[in-house]
């Protein structure tokens, strides 16, 4: 019954149902725990570790060792086929594509969305207006990737060069204004997957102002002071005083992003549904584990995403680790 | 009213007659039929109870249905089951959900599959069979499917051998919309063979004229249109012995009957001359919507558009569909005259439990009575069942595709991509066509394709 929940009632139902039961639960804890108090310190933390540590288990690393044991079978998950999924990974031309691709999304949209932040913070720092100027460059973060995206569809939309047609696009009408031919953006490759990523740049490029900006407000004052007694250039002091203060900010944005970028699907989903060549991993392992359902193949698919990310969380706490040393 | 009630008696008396066990008691249904031509609840509730009686008393039962069929189409489903549900007490209870396709597969392995699922694709009522939940059908529905339909009908609803999921409804996809009005003024006739089709739209280009128009663009479907395309073609110049061993890979996705079907279709969607009317060039199929695909024809921008049946649907209100309309379809002819080759679709009606208030649902959804119900309240339906009364559908589609569907010439064939393994029919054949439309030759689209079913 609980899972079949179809009219507005039964949901409110399952939810306050559900609510009640964390709250049993934590009670439940609190209580076996206020019985502890004061014989075991370590006896209260393990009590208090438990749950974390049972729906990590249960809610995370079980379904991931299981993933990677799938990755080694078939389609239907029947029989053992070793490491073909990953072969044809790196040797099918569509695959290889795919990865290209992703190789796009995560070298371009960090940066340029944490450059696009990082120069917005700087140019409306203590400037009037500041906090209008900043929600609007944030406000992209707070819509979802699909809402972005049918937004986005408006600007490349294409409407045939005839003279009764009206352009939609806002891009195909500004070229059209200049004179020229409307284009079908999103056909050709790779400019079509260059297109989508301009969108997720909109996205993030709030979210990498926003802690950048802090990062830059935390920037003591003595120091840029002692700066600009010593006549340091507006380049200087950027170079030599701001981003090496703001390096750990930059360094966590940065990451985020990448990670953040890496998982894309609902923008590639949304706009193109992954045709003219524009799919990512994580839009194939959809395609490939839910649509054609080849199990086995999509598993490989989340696992070559799962070691991508790697690097980059163990980057990124590296330099957590050092800035806090 | 007093006319409605008493047909209402009449009806009550034919159906007693008939629990009395009169053999000619359909026909006489039929004939009250053509008297009270009046649709609405008195003419819905007088139908038939006894086959519904063996199944003991069902009164109190509950019967749920699992469907991608979502508003407005729910509404004539939902009213069409009223009869039943006054004949034997049963609920039934009604879930539409556009992510059928996905769910219902994570559904079935969760023990959380409904009572009755419709199943759109043969490929997929396979790989529900094979997770063990679809019960076979019960013996009062194979009895009616062998009576009302043909046996390659039977043969999408088995798997294995085994007989599990009747046919619901059908739909047509070898159609060709057009503007009558255009036909009439320039002179134009319906062709009878490909062949006049070709001279049809070089007339058209003569006269000054885009002819197609097509779009393709659906989100991650994108590229489906054009595999219709293709497999209306490989029917007609390969002949259906052809077609399904192609479709069951018994001989190569890329071998010398294929490359002919793309390739012809390569005739017309590939040529600058004959599209995209109303679009642009070639490459504009891409990147318009398959619901705009036909549009154009309303601003005579466009004369020709193959789209299957439903697609009466995208056409706006305004739009008068009909022989005399702004807008109809003509059947997209064989190579010769006397050959009628149909491709096209239809839900099957899969169970995953036996009680008997299912079976009795099941054996309802399979009769001549529930489809003749059900074409009196619903527009933009039809069904495959011999026993449907043409002059019960409501839109001049409907009793086009009916008269397609039900003339005895008509070699019906399921659209290939859903029998086909989902590896390629959901994936590889979408996305290589449309890479094929943009500019792959056909060699490479089929290898791709080839390369890419599963081993």
């Amino acid at each position: 019954m609980f899972t079949t929940a179809s009219t507005t009632s039964d949901k409110l139902l399952q939810m306050v149902a559900a609510i009640l039961l964390f709250a049993a639960i934590i009670g439940l804890i609190l209580f076996i725990a206020s019985r502890f108090t004061g014989k075991s310190d370590r006896a209260v933390a393990a009590l208090y570790l438990a749950p974390v540590v049972v729906m990590l288990s249960v809610g995370l690393l079980y379904p991931g060792l299981r993933t990677v044991y799938q990755s080694f079978l078939d389609a239907s998950l029947q029989n053992f086929v070793g490491f073909d999924n990953y072969q044809r990974i790196i040797e099918d031309p569509e695959q290889r594509l795919v990865l290209r691709n992703t190789f796009f999304w995560v070298l371009v949209t960090p940066f340029a969305a944490t450059g696009i932040g990082l120069l917005y913070a700087i140019l409306v720092d203590k400037a009037r207006g500041e906090a209008f100027a900043k929600a609007l460059i944030f406000l992209p973060m707070s819509i979802s990737g699909v809402a972005a995206t049918v937004i986005w569809k408006f600007m490349y939309e294409y409407r045939p060069d005839q003279s009764n047609i009206k352009q939609i696009g806002v891009i195909n009408q500004i070229i059209v204004l200049f004179g020229g031919k409307p284009q079908q953006l999103l056909i050709d490759s790779p400019l079509n997957t260059f297109l989508l990523i301009a969108i997720m740049i909109w996205i993030q490029a709030g979210f990498a102002m926003t802690v950048l900006s802090a990062a830059i407000k935390a920037i003591p004052d003595d120091i840029v002071e002692a700066a600009r007694l010593d006549g340091v250039t507006p380049w200087g002091m950027f170079r030599f005083v701001t981003v090496p203060a703001i390096r750990p900010a930059l360094v966590v944005v940065l990451t985020t992003i990448a990670i953040g970028t890496l998982k894309v699907f609902d923008i590639v989903q949304t706009m193109t549904g992954g045709r003219f060549d524009t799919s990512v991993i994580a839009n194939e392992f959809y395609s490939q584990a839910i649509r054609t359902g080849d199990r086995g193949f999509g598993a490989a698919l989340a696992v070559v995403l799962f070691v991508l990310v790697i690097p980059i969380v163990v980057y990124n706490i590296r330099q957590l680790r050092r800035s806090e040393a | 009213m007093f006319v409605q009630r008493g047909s209402s008696r009449s009806r009550v008396a034919i159906a007693g007659a008939l629990s009395m066990g009169l053999v000619f008691g359909l026909s006489a249904c039929g004939d009250s039929k053509d008297e009270e031509p009046g649709t609405g609840a008195t003419s819905l509730a007088a139908i038939d109870c006894t086959p519904y009686k063996a199944f003991g008393d069902l009164t109190g039962k509950e019967v749920s249905i699992y469907t991608g069929i979502v508003t407005p189409e729910d509404t004539p489903h939902k009213e069409s089951y009223k009869p039943f549900e006054q004949c034997t007490g049963v609920t039934v209870k009604y879930e539409g959900d556009k992510a059928f396709e996905t769910q219902i597969l994570v559904r079935a392995e969760a023990n959380n599959a409904p009572d009755v699922a419709f199943v759109p694709q043969p490929g997929l009522l396979q790989r529900l069979v094979q997770t063990g939940k679809v019960k076979e059908a019960p013996a009062e529905v194979a009895a009616n499917v062998d009576k009302f339909w043909g046996a390659d009908w039977k043969e999408y609803g088995s798997v294995g051998g085994k007989f599990y999921a009747a046919p619901l409804g059908a739909s047509v996809k070898s159609l060709v919309w057009f503007s009558p009005k255009e036909f009439k003024d320039s002179g134009y006739a319906e062709p009878k063979t490909l062949a006049d089709l070709k001279a049809l739209t070089d007339k058209m280009v003569a006269d000054g004229k885009k002819p197609w128009c097509a779009g393709i663009n659906s989100g991650e479907a994108t590229g489906w249109p054009l595999t219709d395309w293709m497999e209306d073609f490989m029917l007609r110049l390969s002949g259906p012995e052809t077609y399904d061993k192609w479709l069951k890979h018994e001989i190569p996705f890329n071998g010398p009957e294929a490359t002919k079907a793309l390739d012809a279709v390569g005739e017309y969607l590939k040529n600058d001359k004959y599209v995209n009317g109303g679009y642009g060039d070639v490459k504009s199929i891409a990147s318009t919507t398959f619901q705009d695909g036909g549009l154009p024809i309303l601003e005579g921008q466009c004369s020709l558009h193959r789209q299957a049946s439903f697609y009466a649907a995208n056409f706006p209100k305004t739009a008068k569909v009909g022989p005399d309309g702004d807008v109809f379809a003509f059947y997209l002819p064989g190579e010769t005259a006397d050959s009628a080759p149909v491709l096209g679709g239809g839900e099957f009606v899969a169970a995953f439990a036996d009680r008997p208030e299912v079976k009795a649902f099941q054996t309802y959804l399979s009769s001549d009575t529930w489809a003749n119900v059900k074409a009196k309240v619903s527009a933009g339906w039809v069904t495959a069942n011999k026993g449907l009364d043409p002059a019960n559908l409501q839109n001049p589609v409907d009793k086009l595709s009916a008269e397609i569907l039900l003339n005895p010439k008509a070699t019906f064939r399921f659209d290939a991509s859903d029998l086909m393994p989902a590896a390629v029919g959901q994936n590889t054949f979408w996305k290589q066509t449309t890479a094929w439309l943009t500019g792959q030759d056909t060699k490479t689209t089929l290898d791709k394709i080839e390369a890419s079913w599963p081993k």
